[in-house]
């Protein structure tokens, strides 16, 4: 039974490896995706166009425009005349925003009267919108607190003093980089467990394999234990990846993340043997695949909070075995859970593994019949 | 006569291709010319360079050096006045599967630019031609191999080419729909259409008014059929023995001295022999010289096939299939009267797919030791009823006892006893030869030492160790299928199931093929065979006709034969026997509706 | 060009496309799912954020601020006695985040010194943080500026920044994700079907028979290129009036600029699907590499999502060479903004360009031969 059940395991990982293109497909694809990902998926803005529409002489408003000029995340543009030259800039979205000084900004300051500094925005991006005006907030609230000290304005009833925790700079990178590592090991576990099956239906070999003393229960492990091993492996390394590439900060347990790796694989591979045993053709299981993995990452709050979707959407999330994975990734790297924090985590996905794992042996002697 | 009127000249062809690092030299300065109005037969053993033959033809291939002339066009400059002349049907067939019959044709009488009275004139004739008019509203994709072969040809012959290129045409298809192609081709040929077709069939190679062979890219040699035979005049012999089977008899004459090649016939064994000196016959042998065929010359020309004498030795001392099994019924010579083992036993077995009913309550069985083959027309429930067997698809209703365990209930135990050679050689083709060796033995749950001497066995046996590192997918098609039945072998079943074995595997590979099978048999394994070579069912003990789910005619192949005599055929042959009873039973089926 | 051969194949492609449950899917039912899905399962705009506040000493001036906070629609606030408690809840995320009033908060305010407000926020989701942050300070000036009008005291914030939010004033997140989403669809359809079905002829050996009678290859070329474009300008008509009807987004710009923008963009999707066909003839390959070139790009390298400003100048470079970072930039000004000239002729300019190259190396490696 065993020696048959890794001969089996054998003969998959050289079906996978000894050919140049699916070779390329387990390696090529993630690595692509991991660069992408992790350089250009962020929500952070740099370099945000401005341009300034200052009536103002004094300089009150050379010193606002300073903080900006001085500020990594502005990026000046143009400097424009009149109040006609703003809908262009606009408009051809060669600045995202425009900074509107009125004709009387210094005098007003002095007289200790607010001024205003009017905002023009591009909504048409909407997150990037919102981000931009916080930043140009932030700056401003500089400029007031220094301002109000310098003139003699009085001290503010009240102020805000924010810190973040686990991820004090908010990079974004830092929140999207351990949410590969979940992303690439679905990715990679479904395809080489969806299509196996399918794989050998095509090339007629499954029958090869049904003639063969081998029970169904066997044929599963032997099919299943290539997805789990590649996927660890290819977790493993994006894990590494993200912590001595990407800078990643890594403060919890590894045996927390490495339970969660497995209770999550053993989840993946069980969805993959299912799409496997139902596709006739790798055309199918593909389509399976993709049909799957598409929601599976979008509602999963891989990169836009779960939080934020309507209820009935919120609810179906609980299903999603990445959903959770996502938590226990990131509770590991940057807030420093350990296994006994991340329970609630373990066991929707320990009960998703089971069913989904039952699922597939049914399906499978269901359908070897 | 002008150059126009040449239908192809190759003057001087050369063709390579890339595989990996090496180049492959598919044709070699290749001189060939076609009489307009002939019908010319392509053969040679796999890899001689008839598919890339026929797509420079079509001018889809450039050749490297020399010039492809076609109906006095050059195909390099020219391509699209050729391809407007000729009809070209490739290996398959290249219908739209998700297309019904009318739509392929609507599809290719548009690319031909017929208009739509000629289109349909010209449909209607081919659609009576190939007798596909009841099926015009099909698809494709779900008629049977024969139907979809006359649909291709349906396709090539829509615009009435002057050439038309057949690439192995018969490949896979029942001998009723290769003799309804011939028939096509026959009156094409009467109307003055020049066909250059490739095929695996001696019977078809005879029908052609020319041979080219080829062998490794380069002209063996090219003539008419009788000139071929006719340097081999006196060396050819008929052998008959009283009381012993014609199995023991070819392997007999095999292994003497001065035999070339020996292969079983309906009425004997067929002996070529090396010189036109008779070798010495043994008591109770007749010899009777008889004429040369088109086979034999091949045979002589490309040599005869490595013959495997060292199967009988070292093959396999059977299992016993089951605990009650007396050795001894495996001795080499099975006496049929005494020692009566059933091995298979099949009794009306019944197979619904939805309501279609694909086995319609069939009764047989098979005797140990045997070789039992069963034939059929495409779609007569042959691949339903093997699978079944096999347990690979679990029968509706019946009894179904294979090795004395009931297959609906296959346990692991059950088919660690079979081996299984499936219709495409199913082989993990990225693995190599030695590692798909390696996981079918683990597979079948060998292990120590015994796993080590059946793979240096399997390795020694079927001549693997030139490609041990060759991964399955680039061996030639013959290597595949002795790799395929090293595979099955591994574990010593003493029930082999062949599904198509033999289908698209060229001439020489099949006779070897065929060697290891007797070989097997007479060391007491039973085989149970599928095929559509009706030469080959002679190598049966028994067999089993099917038609329409039913089985229509079993017995010894003297009995089957003896069924389909009447009047008008007194002496049927197999392709004969199989053709009459197989439209007798349709016909009589199709008054009953 | 023969147009009854072209008529025939035409038909062909459209028959196996109607009976071919793979084609249905990607061309019908996927983009509809993509829509759904993105129009409700994606938004980035955070409302009823869960925030811990700890009150240590309810006052007057506690309570107003918290009262601020509660009627904001962005925030759920919790109150927890401690310190402590509020703490755990943001280690268990059941709060994003905790505001914390220390006790001397009115005290200090009395005093005339400036009381701080403690803020801590969960910053593992960094974008989400950062909006966190930014709705706690409206909340903070609202708090101030309501302060100074009831004391008729003067705000004592000299500069405040009014927003005048142009194209989208309520930044709905689903009236930009729902238009760029059609550069996706068509990219689905025009590339990874085109290369698909293509690769499909390859494999069945439907090709060759093809190529062996008198069809010249710019006809089956474009027996390919007029079923998929009238098919991918059918998803795009499906997805606009998904995302004008279903999911309200204002279409402020002309329907026919939109079409003719969007026909170019599928044009240059047609020759990418068509390209990768000739290099890869097999399905497995093609929707592979499809997938990689095409797909994954319009995803996440054409502004779509992702911000392409921000990005690192490498990848800045690398996204002019996507065709949907130009359709994205048009759909996005069409839907929002209107028919503003400039960007819709650059970038279409663009995708002219795109299509003519991609559309022009097919036909040039496009031989009607089998090596």
């Amino acid at each position: 039974m065993l020696a048959r059940v890794w001969a089996l395991v054998i003969k998959e990982f050289l079906a996978l490896l000894r050919d140049k293109k699916s070779r390329f497909v387990l390696i090529g694809p993630p690595l692509i995706q991991l660069l992408v990902f992790g350089y250009a998926a962020t929500f952070d803005l740099s370099h945000i166009p401005y341009a300034v529409y200052n009536q103002d002489t004094g300089f009150a408003s050379r010193e606002l425009l300073g903080d900006f000029q001085g500020s990594p995340a502005f990026q000046q543009v143009a400097t424009i005349e009149n109040e006609g030259q703003i809908a262009p800039l606009i408009d051809n979205e060669k600045a995202l925003l425009v900074l509107q000084i009125g004709p009387h900004f210094t005098r007003d300051l002095l007289l200790h009267r607010p001024a205003p500094v009017q905002v023009i925005i591009d909504g048409r991006n909407s997150n990037t919108a919102t981000l931009a005006l916080n930043y140009v907030n932030t700056v401003l609230l500089s400029f007031d607190t220094r301002w109000a000290a310098n003139h003699h304005w009085g001290r503010p009833p009240a102020q805000l003093v924010v810190r973040s925790w686990f991820n004090p700079n908010l990079l974004s990178r830092w929140f999207i980089v351990p949410g590969i590592v979940a992303l690439l090991m679905l990715v990679v576990t479904l395809l080489v467990t969806g299509l196996s099956v399918a794989r050998e239906r095509e090339q007629g070999t499954f029958d090869q394999l049904l003639v063969t003393p081998m029970g169904p229960v066997e044929i599963l492990v032997g099919k299943a234990l290539p997805g789990l091993i590649i996927g660890a492996l290819e977790g493993c390394f994006i894990a590494l990846v993200a912590v001595f590439w990407f800078q990643v900060p890594f403060v919890g347990s590894i045996l927390a993340l490495l339970v969660g790796m497995a209770l999550f694989l053993l989840a993946a591979v069980g969805i993959g043997l299912m799409i496997s045993s139902l596709a006739v053709t790798q055309q199918q299981g593909l389509l399976g695949v993709f049909i799957f993995l598409v929601p599976a990452i979008i509602l999963s709050g891989f990169a836009t909070p779960i939080a934020n979707m309507p209820e009935l959407v919120q609810d179906l999330t609980y299903i999603n075995p990445m959903r959770y994975f996502l938590v226990i990734v990131r509770g590991v790297f940057l807030e420093g859970d350990n296994m006994s924090m991340l329970w609630s985590q373990y066991w929707p996905l320990a009960l998703i593994a089971i069913f989904s794992m039952s699922a597939a042996a049914w399906l499978f002697r269901h359908r070897m019949q | 006569m002008a150059e126009a009127d040449t239908p192809l000249r190759f003057t001087e062809v050369s063709k390579s291709f890339a595989r990996g690092p090496a180049r492959v030299q598919a044709l070699d300065r290749l001189e060939i010319t076609l009489q307009a109005g002939t019908v010319t037969g392509l053969l040679g053993p796999d890899g001689a360079g008839k598919t890339t033959l026929m797509r420079l033809a079509t001018g889809l291939l450039r050749p490297d050096t020399g010039t492809v002339t076609v109906l006095g066009a050059d195909t390099r400059s020219q391509a699209n006045t050729i391809q407007s002349k000729i009809g070209y049907m490739p290996q398959r067939f290249g219908l739209y599967e998700d297309l019904t019959v009318q739509e392929n044709l609507d599809l290719y009488a548009d690319l031909q630019g017929l208009s739509r009275e000629d289109a349909r004139a010209r449909q209607q004739d081919l659609l009576k031609l190939t007798a596909l008019g009841p099926f015009g509203a099909r698809r494709s994709g779900a008629l049977s191999g024969g139907m979809k072969q006359k649909l291709g040809l349906a396709c090539a012959l829509l615009r009435a080419p002057q050439l038309l290129l057949l690439d192995e045409p018969t490949v896979g298809v029942d001998p009723i729909a290769r003799r309804e192609l011939w028939d096509i081709v026959q009156g094409l040929r009467d109307k003055g259409v020049t066909v250059l077709m490739s095929t695996a069939y001696f019977d078809e190679a005879e029908r052609c008014d020319e041979i080219i062979l080829l062998h490794q890219g380069k002209l063996l040699k090219k003539d008419t059929p009788k000139a071929f035979s006719a340097p081999l005049q006196g060396r050819c012999f008929l052998v008959t023995h009283h009381g012993t089977s014609k199995r023991h008899l070819r392997e007999a004459l095999q292994a003497r001295p001065g035999v070339q090649d020996a292969r079983i016939l309906a009425e004997g064994v067929r002996v070529l022999c090396r010189t036109t000196a008779q070798p010495a016959a043994t008591e109770g042998e007749q010899w009777q010289p008889v004429d040369p065929a088109f086979e034999d010359a091949f045979v002589d020309l490309l040599g005869a096939p490595v013959t495997a004498t060292a199967a009988t030795a070292a093959t396999t001392t059977p299992a016993p299939a089951t605990s009650t099994a007396p050795q001894a019924s495996a001795s080499a010579q099975p006496d049929r009267e005494s020692a009566v083992e059933t091995v298979i036993e099949v009794r009306d077995l019944c197979k619904f797919f939805g309501h279609f009913e694909a086995v319609k309550g069939n009764t047989f069985s098979v005797q140990k030791g045997q070789i039992f083959g069963l034939l059929g027309a495409n779609g007569a429930g042959k691949t339903t009823t093997f699978r079944m067997l096999c347990g690979l698809l679990p029968a509706s209703s019946g009894t179904l006892r294979v090795a004395g365990v009931d297959m609906r209930h296959a346990s692991g135990q059950a088919r660690a006893r079979i081996g299984y050679v499936s219709q495409k050689f199913s082989l993990y083709g990225n693995l190599s030869c030695d590692q798909n060796l390696a996981f079918f033995s683990a597979a079948y749950g060998l292990r120590g030492t015994r796993r080590q001497d059946r793979l240096n066995w399997a390795r020694q046996e079927f001549q693997l160790r030139d490609y041990r590192d060759v991964n399955a997918d680039d061996l030639p098609l013959g290597i595949k299928q002795r790799l395929a039945l090293a595979c099955a072998l591994l574990h010593e079943p003493p029930i082999l199931f062949l599904d198509e074995p033999t289908s698209g595997v060229d001439p020489l590979a099949r006779r070897e093929f065929w060697q290891r099978v007797n070989a097997l048999a007479e060391s007491g394994v039973t085989v149970m065979i599928t095929t559509h070579f009706m030469d080959e069912a002679e190598y049966c003990d028994n067999l089993v006709l099917m038609s329409l789910g039913e089985v229509l005619a079993q017995g010894s192949p003297e009995q089957v034969r003896a069924q389909a005599k009447d009047a008008e055929h007194p002496d049927p042959s197999m392709e004969d026997a199989f053709i009459l009873l197989i439209q007798a039973h349709e016909s009589q089926i199709r008054r009953a509706s | 060009m023969n147009l009854q051969r072209l008529r025939g194949l035409i038909r062909k492609e459209f028959i196996q496309i109607l009976r071919d449950p793979s084609a249905i899917a990607i061309a019908f039912f996927m983009p509809v799912f993509l829509l759904f899905l993105f129009g409700y399962g994606v938004s980035l705009d955070a409302t009823r954020v869960p925030v811990a506040v700890v009150v240590d000493q309810p006052t007057a001036e506690t309570s107003a601020f918290v009262g601020g906070l509660q009627q904001s629609p962005y925030f759920e606030p919790q109150i927890y006695t401690s310190m402590h408690s509020a703490r755990q809840a943001l280690m268990a995320r059941k709060a994003d985040g905790i505001l914390w009033l220390r006790s001397d908060f009115s005290r200090q305010i009395l005093q005339g010194n400036t009381a701080s407000i403690g803020v801590l926020i969960n910053g593992v989701d960094a974008n989400n943080a950062r909006i966190l942050e930014g709705y706690l300070q409206g909340i903070w000036q609202n708090w101030l500026q309501q302060r100074a009008f009831n004391a008729g005291a003067p705000l004592i914030i000299p500069v405040n920044g009014e927003d005048r939010i142009w194209f989208n004033p309520a930044l709905r997140s689903r009236d930009y994700l729902v238009p760029g989403l059609i550069a996706v669809i068509m990219t689905l359809i025009g590339a990874l079907l085109t290369a698909l079905v293509v690769a499909r002829e390859w494999e069945r050996g439907t090709m060759e028979a093809l190529m062996a009678t008198p069809v010249t290859m710019s006809e089956i070329l474009l027996g390919k290129l007029i079923p998929y474009f009238i098919m991918g300008m059918g998803g795009m008509l499906l997805s606009v009036a998904l995302a004008v009807w279903l999911f309200a987004v204002p279409l402020v710009g002309s329907f026919w600029v939109l079409l003719a923008c969007s026909a170019l963009f599928l044009l240059a999707a047609l020759g990418m699907g068509l390209l990768i066909s000739s290099v890869a003839r097999n399905q497995f390959v093609a929707g592979q590499i499809a997938i990689i070139v095409t797909f994954l790009p319009a995803f996440i390298l054409s502004g779509f999502i992702f911000d392409i400003q921000s990005m690192p100048a490498a990848i800045r470079i690398i996204t002019h060479i996507v065709a949907a970072r130009y359709f994205v930039s048009i759909l996005q000004t069409i839907f929002l903004a209107g028919d503003v000239w400039p960007i819709i002729l650059w970038n279409s300019l663009a995708l002219l360009l795109m299509a003519a190259f991609f559309l022009g190396v097919t036909l040039r490696r496009s031989h009607k031969r089998l090596d």
